[in-house]
């Protein structure tokens, strides 16, 4: 089991008014199992929860109640600096925001978590290049970020997140801001590392992009509303279907 | 192996963070230059300041020396407890106190009295007025050490006698446009004739010892001296002991002579002076030390301000990298890391100041070097304020680098990576 949380809950207190604690339950009682090699896609529209499960998922936050075990780690107990060994060696993240430094390389970019890291310190840069034509970069590696597109950006990104072998990759709207060539791109890309055994994780509000996951959690007022594979996900086949009849309507509305 | 591992991991975060460090500082050179200013002033004027004060140390230092560190000297003064009862003229030495130190203080090898007077002195036709004439004895010569160019020496003859004979330096012989070789010739002092039997060399003396330039002197002996202007007591008397470690038996010992002599009880005050140069130069050196010392102060506060400039810098130097901040935290690093890397950039920061601030202040004691004041000359940083201005930089940088590089190491990821 590569992620196993049970009744995960963060409470942010804002407060009190008229002599009640005001607070919000961003999560209340989230319990969901990830095994290895599966490709996960959480769902859910602005205020359902999914970035704070995402940013607990990636150690960048701690639940305010429940359990969360990490590859058979019980990590929700962790201090903040043993979590910064568990984001270096088990969690590659991707952001929507690509989050690269402007002034260095791909390839320097890329070298960044092994910075930090005991085991691969040694070699990092042979590392690094590995990693960069696993994503298909290896004619760019000395390109700083303001010289790649969107695509390329992103693609350095995932080289980064995949770069110190972690368990799970967790990708936060790894396509917001990418347009629909370039999000196809880093569909393909995703695919391809789940078909090498990548356990990936990502959080999407586009059906379009859940549709490529192989399991769809959705969620709403910080609570799991469903959980189904892709195929058996009403919303989503509600969602083919609706495509698949414009699709038809556009065909019938065009001029011969 | 494992106990080597977390000194590897240091070295591994320390070139790590130097390197990042110095990446920053070449990418905001102007920021850089003007946030290390101060520290620059700082470190330059400890650099200054200590040459200087320590090249004047050394130049007054040799000064003395050249003095003679087995000199004694000895002269009436008025202390505050003895004011009402005597007046300055009645603490002066008289002859027959000197006679008695001659006698009684064995460790004194030599002793001359010293009478001064200022007369008109005329050759032909040139007339200088108020030149200051010495009355010496013949021990002068050997404590003084000063060379007889021409002529001979003051003898005893001389001072038994009080003759009117005198000896000059070459200074007054170009004053009084007197021949080359003067000796043998005769010049009116305060009116009577007095033959020239010596010329003394001239011999520069510093300001310290009666101003910079070349002075005309006249010695004649202090019989003579004593007959054209009876005072009835003796100005100073000059001495040389036998051992420059017995300092502190002389002074002791000439104390007592004298403390006997003038029927001084034992709890009052001295109505005399007794230096040894030794004395003198601890004096100056206490001196040294204590302009060492506040000019420590000054610059320490430099440096304060300089190090308040540095952490402003790097407070905001944190908060324009909040998001890189929570980036490296998201890709693992550990919040000592962060810690270290704030830390070692400040650090960085200022000993580049104290690099450039030592190179300007070495630039400056050239400068001063240059400067027509001979007490100057040796003017050097010494080791230990290049060492002393590079630790405190560095002391300054991990002092005030601390408060911003923690503030970054607690950033909370998130809140870092969603910073604008």
């Amino acid at each position: 089991m590569t992620i196993s949380i049970r009744n995960l809950e963060k409470v942010y207190k804002l407060g009190t008014e008229k002599g009640k604690a005001l607070e919000v339950r961003a999560l209340d009682g989230v319990s969901l199992d990830i095994e290895e090699n599966e490709y996960v896609a959480i769902m859910g529209t602005s205020g359902s929860g999914k970035s704070t499960l995402m940013n607990i998922l990636g150690c960048l936050d701690k639940p305010t109640g429940g359990e969360y075990s990490l590859s058979g780690i019980p990590v929700h107990k962790m201090s903040s600096a043993a979590l910064a060994k568990v984001r270096n060696e088990q969690i590659g993240f991707v952001f929507q925001s690509f989050e690269l430094l402007a002034k260095q390389t791909a390839l320097k970019n890329v070298t960044l978590p092994m910075i930090y890291s005991r085991a691969n310190w040694l070699g990092a840069k042979k590392r690094a290049k590995v990693a960069l034509e696993r994503v298909g970069l290896g004619d760019r590696m000395h390109h700083r970020p303001n010289q790649l597109s969107g695509g390329q950006r992103q693609r350095v990104a995932v080289a980064r997140a995949l770069v110190n072998d972690p368990s799970i990759l967790l990708a936060d709207e790894p396509t917001g801001n990418l347009d629909s060539t370039t999000t196809d791109e880093i569909i393909a890309l995703f695919q391809g590392l789940h078909d090498s055994g990548q356990t990936i994780v990502i959080v999407t509000h586009e059906e379009e992009v859940a549709g490529h996951a192989k399991r769809i959690v959705r969620l709403r007022d910080g609570k799991v509303i469903s959980d189904f594979p892709t195929e058996d996900d009403p919303v989503h086949q509600e969602f083919l279907r609706a495509k698949a009849a414009t699709a038809v309507r556009l065909a019938e509305a065009a001029p011969a | 192996m494992i106990i080597f591992t977390p000194i590897l991991m240091l070295l591994r975060v320390l070139s790590q963070t130097v390197l990042l460090a110095l990446a920053q500082i070449f990418n905001n050179k102007i920021r850089t230059v003007l946030t290390t200013l101060g520290i620059v002033v700082a470190v330059a004027s400890i650099i200054l300041i200590m040459g200087a004060l320590s090249g004047m140390q050394k130049g007054v230092l040799a000064e003395f020396e050249q003095f003679g560190a087995k000199r004694v000297f000895m002269d009436g003064t008025l202390p505050p407890s003895w004011r009402g009862r005597l007046n300055w003229r009645e603490v002066q030495l008289q002859e027959d106190e000197v006679e008695a130190i001659r006698e009684h203080v064995d460790s004194l090898d030599m002793l001359c009295a010293m009478y001064f007077g200022n007369y008109s002195v005329q050759y032909e036709e040139i007339l200088l007025e108020g030149i200051r004439t010495v009355g010496i004895e013949p021990s002068w010569h050997d404590i003084e050490n000063r060379e007889i160019i021409a002529g001979r020496r003051f003898g005893s003859v001389d001072l038994e006698q009080a003759r009117n004979v005198c000896v000059i330096n070459e200074k007054a012989i170009e004053e009084l446009n007197l021949p080359r070789d003067a000796v043998g010739e005769f010049v009116l002092l305060s009116g009577r004739r007095f033959k020239i039997v010596g010329i003394v060399e001239t011999i520069e003396r510093s300001a310290m010892f009666g101003g910079g330039d070349t002075q005309t002197e006249m010695y004649i002996p202090i019989t003579t001296a004593m007959n054209l202007n009876p005072n009835g007591w003796i100005n100073y008397a000059q001495g040389e002991m036998k051992n420059p470690d017995d300092a502190n038996n002389v002074v002791a010992e000439i104390t007592f002579v004298l403390r006997k002599m003038r029927n001084i009880e034992p709890d009052e005050d001295n109505t005399f002076d007794v230096q040894v140069m030794q004395n003198i130069i601890d004096d100056f050196n206490k001196i040294a030390l204590v302009m060492t010392m506040i000019t420590g102060v000054v610059v320490l506060v430099s440096l304060v301000v300089g190090g308040i400039g540095i952490m402003n810098i790097m407070l905001v130097s944190v908060s324009e990298r909040t998001r890189e901040i929570g980036l490296r935290k998201a890709m693992g690093a550990h919040p000592f890391v962060i810690l270290m890397q704030f830390l070692v950039e400040a650090v960085v920061l200022c000993l580049a100041g104290a690099a450039v601030g030592i190179a300007v202040g070495q630039l400056g004691l050239l400068g001063v070097r240059n400067m027509p004041f001979e007490m100057l000359e040796g003017a050097a940083a010494p080791g230990w304020a290049i060492v002393l201005s590079a630790g405190l930089s560095a002391a300054a940088g991990i002092g005030f680098g601390m408060f911003p590089a923690i503030r970054a190491s607690l950033l909370n990821p998130i809140d870092a990576l969603r910073h604008e």
